[in-house]
């Protein structure tokens, strides 16, 4: 008797594919992205960190600093930038502070390192009166600040050997007497040694690579790294933020739930087939674009309430600013809501029945959550992953809330995520009704 | 006068021919049954006329004017679909007006034409409930009360009392009675052979998307399997030698026989009987039914 119901579950399991893609596929996909995302850590794939780079001081010190950064693996060192406002593909000049600070509050970098007028002279002074680098972070990812904090420490004590030796006797001499002509003349050998040594010392070599990631994170600001030099994180967004992550997790969470309820609204259309009542709007006055039509608003809505019932319980339990991102909100939270109903209705006409669009959905939903950031941040990925994200939907509805929420973004500047979305709602709607021609007259 | 034609109709799906150039007409005021076996062709011809199948050849009038798909032209027409194609959380008002608005129904009219159909349907005292918590029959006379809120005069109707108890289903054919007294045209296909028998005026029979029979029943009895009587004997006892013109039923003192005219040849038969020796205890007349008309012209092969 067991034996027998055991075999019609076994037969059973055989024949529901959507039973073992939810059983096996799934899991496998999720196991594989967290693999990615968080087993490359401390390997040679973890993304570099870009960073804008200034050089206020111009003095040889800072000089040798520059080109040091520039070779650092861990880092991908920007120099130059179009003059503000200027269009992307204007001659580029060399970055000042304003233009750095221009362009972590844009959002196109998350640090700019800034080294001050008097670096080169006071570098290795350790009695921290030397000038401190300062860098300007976005610390919507907090972890880039800290990557570049170390990486500064390490890249700054290698670049110049020589300079923290001769700042080093020459504190000696101040406080232990002078040197000998013999100690003196030494002293210079190993300077030019030391001087060729750091040259090499700035090309990738495996130990640098390596001691990247568990490079130790940067004191909060004012600090002093080392003793060499001083490093400030200075944060150029969030410092008046009352609590600046909640914005980001209400987006992340809401987009992800807007995308199942979406797709679970679009079911209504199988279940309208399953019924009956398709059939018999299409002989009313209602054509299939009514219908799809009809059904893209109401899941547009839905989501719109859906989004912002989530919100308003982030403002009301966790202090999220929402009242003064009225207008951005409302605009990001459409142009979501639109291109997820797309979504969900390309699903519903995708699949034949509700048990496949449920199997296909939570598929499709929880693998774009996890890739477009929704679930972690998409600092924390690998480039490779960060690129597959920004094929998803989550990746560019979240950067919306992120420049609304974070950046203070005026509406105007959300063109390019309304752009996507906008674009995908047209994409979306068009597959849709192409694929609902299954059940038009036959 | 047709109010319905239907000429030539031709349909296939891949290599399987449902429509193999069935024509019938319906006439004003008449109630038709469109019988077959399943898959004979009766829903595709019903989704042609609907507007929901494209036709590869023949023809569809309806008032005279020629239905093409997609096209105008069948504000006249109701369907009632087969399914109970309503949706159960609303309430019997709100799917009333729903469709009603979906069909056309101008604003003004709405509220009184909503009233009319939740009378028509018996369903006045259960207006302000979710179909979901109705019986099969009240589903079924509210399905049917969707698809007449615009006024029609044909209404097309698919399997319109599969599946409910007898009472609901005397309350959907006195529906439809109280809209043919309207002068409304109504096609409906059934299987319920005897009922359709009952409240047809006229039968198309269509086979293999060929409509092999039409007529009212007496004409297909005639044009089929005749329209002789058949006569069914019991007796107190066996006879001791067989009859002429008798077999036997199901046990030996039970005789069949048929005959033409009742009037002039039973008493004939009684007597034969009577000469014999026997007691005839009970008689029992009957005259063809639609189901044998059925089964001889369609078989008695299972389709499926």
């Amino acid at each position: 008797m067991i034996l027998t119901l055991l075999r019609v579950a076994l037969i059973n399991l055989r024949r529901d594919r959507v039973v073992q893609a939810m059983a096996f596929l799934l899991p496998i996909v999720f196991f594989s992205i967290f693999a990615v995302v968080f087993g490359s850590q401390g390997r040679d794939t973890t993304s570099r960190v870009r960073v804008a780079l200034v050089d206020e001081d111009g003095s040889p010190g800072s000089a040798r600093l520059v080109a040091a950064l520039g070779k650092e693996t861990g880092l991908r060192v920007r120099t130059t930038a179009p003059p503000v406002g200027a269009p992307p593909k204007s001659p580029q000049l060399p970055l000042d502070r304003m233009r750095a600070l221009a362009l972590v509050r844009d959002g196109d970098l998350p640090v700019a390192i800034v080294i001050p007028r008097g670096y080169g002279a006071g570098f290795g002074r350790f009695d921290s009166t030397g000038a401190v680098i300062q860098l300007l972070a976005d610390k919507s990812d907090p972890v880039a600040p800290q990557i570049v904090a170390g990486l500064l420490q390490k890249v700054a004590m290698t670049a110049a050997p020589d300079l923290m030796a001769r700042q080093g006797l020459g504190l000696f001499e101040k406080y232990g007497g002078p040197l000998t002509a013999q100690q003196r003349q030494a002293m210079e050998n190993w300077s030019r040694v030391m001087n060729g040594g750091a040259s090499r010392e700035g090309a990738p070599a495996e130990s640098t690579r390596g001691a990247r990631p568990s490079t130790p994170p940067a004191p909060e600001p004012p600090s002093q790294v080392g003793s060499a030099f001083q490093v400030r994180i200075v944060d150029v967004l969030g410092e008046k933020k009352a609590n600046p992550i909640v914005a980001f997790y209400a987006a992340g969470i809401a987009v992800m739930f807007l995308l199942f309820s979406a797709s679970g609204a679009g079911g209504s259309l199988l279940d309208e087939v399953e019924s009956g009542t398709l059939e018999r709007l299409l002989t009313s006055n209602a054509s299939m674009g009514t219908v799809l039509a009809g059904k893209w608003l109401y899941i547009t809505l839905f989501g719109v309430f859906q989004i912002t019932v989530m919100f308003i319980w982030g403002m009301l339990a966790f202090k999220l600013d929402l009242l003064h991102h009225v207008p951005g909100f409302l605009v990001m939270t459409f142009f979501t809501a639109a291109a997820a109903a797309g979504f969900g209705l390309v699903l519903a006409t995708l699949c034949k029945s509700r048990q496949q669009l449920g199997g296909l959905s939570t598929i499709l939903i929880l693998t774009q959550s996890a890739l477009g950031g929704s679930m972690f941040p998409r600092f924390l990925m690998p480039e490779s992953v960060r690129r597959i994200g920004n094929f998803t939907f989550n990746a560019h509805a979240l950067d919306g809330y992120q420049a609304v929420f974070w950046r203070d973004a005026p509406v105007t500047a959300l063109w390019p995520q309304v752009g996507v979305l906008a674009g995908l709602t047209v994409v979306f709607l068009i597959i849709a009704r192409l694929l609902a021609r299954r059940w038009e007259t036959i | 006068m047709n109010v319905l034609t239907v000429a030539d109709a031709r349909k296939s799906f891949d290599s399987i021919r449902a429509l193999d150039g069935a024509s019938l007409e319906l006439r004003e005021g008449e109630m038709l049954g469109l019988l077959g076996p399943n898959g004979a062709g009766k829903t595709t011809l019903v989704r042609a006329i609907a507007g929901r199948a494209r036709l590869d050849a023949g023809s569809i009038d309806l008032f005279g004017q020629r239905l093409t798909t997609g096209g105008g032209g069948r504000e006249k027409l109701g369907v009632v679909p087969q399914e109970i194609a309503l949706y159960p959380l609303l309430t019997a008002r709100e799917n009333l007006v729903t469709w009603g608005r979906l069909h056309g129904v101008p604003a003004a009219d709405l509220a009184s034409r909503v009233d009319f159909a939740l009378r028509w349907s018996a369903l006045t005292d259960r207006a302000r409930d979710p179909i979901r918590t109705f019986s099969g029959g009240m589903k079924r006379r509210l399905n049917i009360a969707c698809g007449i809120l615009h006024k029609p005069r044909v209404v097309l109707l698919d399997e319109p009392t599969a599946g409910v108890d007898p009472q609901s289903r005397e309350r959907i054919y006195d529906m439809l009675a109280a809209l043919r007294d309207a002068g409304v045209s109504v096609l409906m296909t059934t299987h319920q052979l005897e009922e359709a028998e009952a409240r047809c005026q006229r039968i198309v029979i269509i086979d293999h998307g060929r409509v092999i029979a039409s007529g009212t029943v007496n004409e297909l009895v005639e044009q089929t399997i005749g329209a002789q009587r058949r006569v069914t004997l019991a007796l107190d006892r066996p006879p001791r030698n067989p009859l002429p013109g008798f077999e036997v039923g199901d046990s030996s003192t039970i005789l069949r026989t048929q005959v033409r005219d009742v009037a002039g040849e039973l008493p004939t038969l009684l007597g034969v009987v009577g000469d014999a020796g026997c007691k005839v205890l009970d008689v029992e007349v009957r005259s063809p039914s639609l189901q044998a008309v059925f089964l001889h012209l369609t078989g008695r092969d299972l389709r499926e």
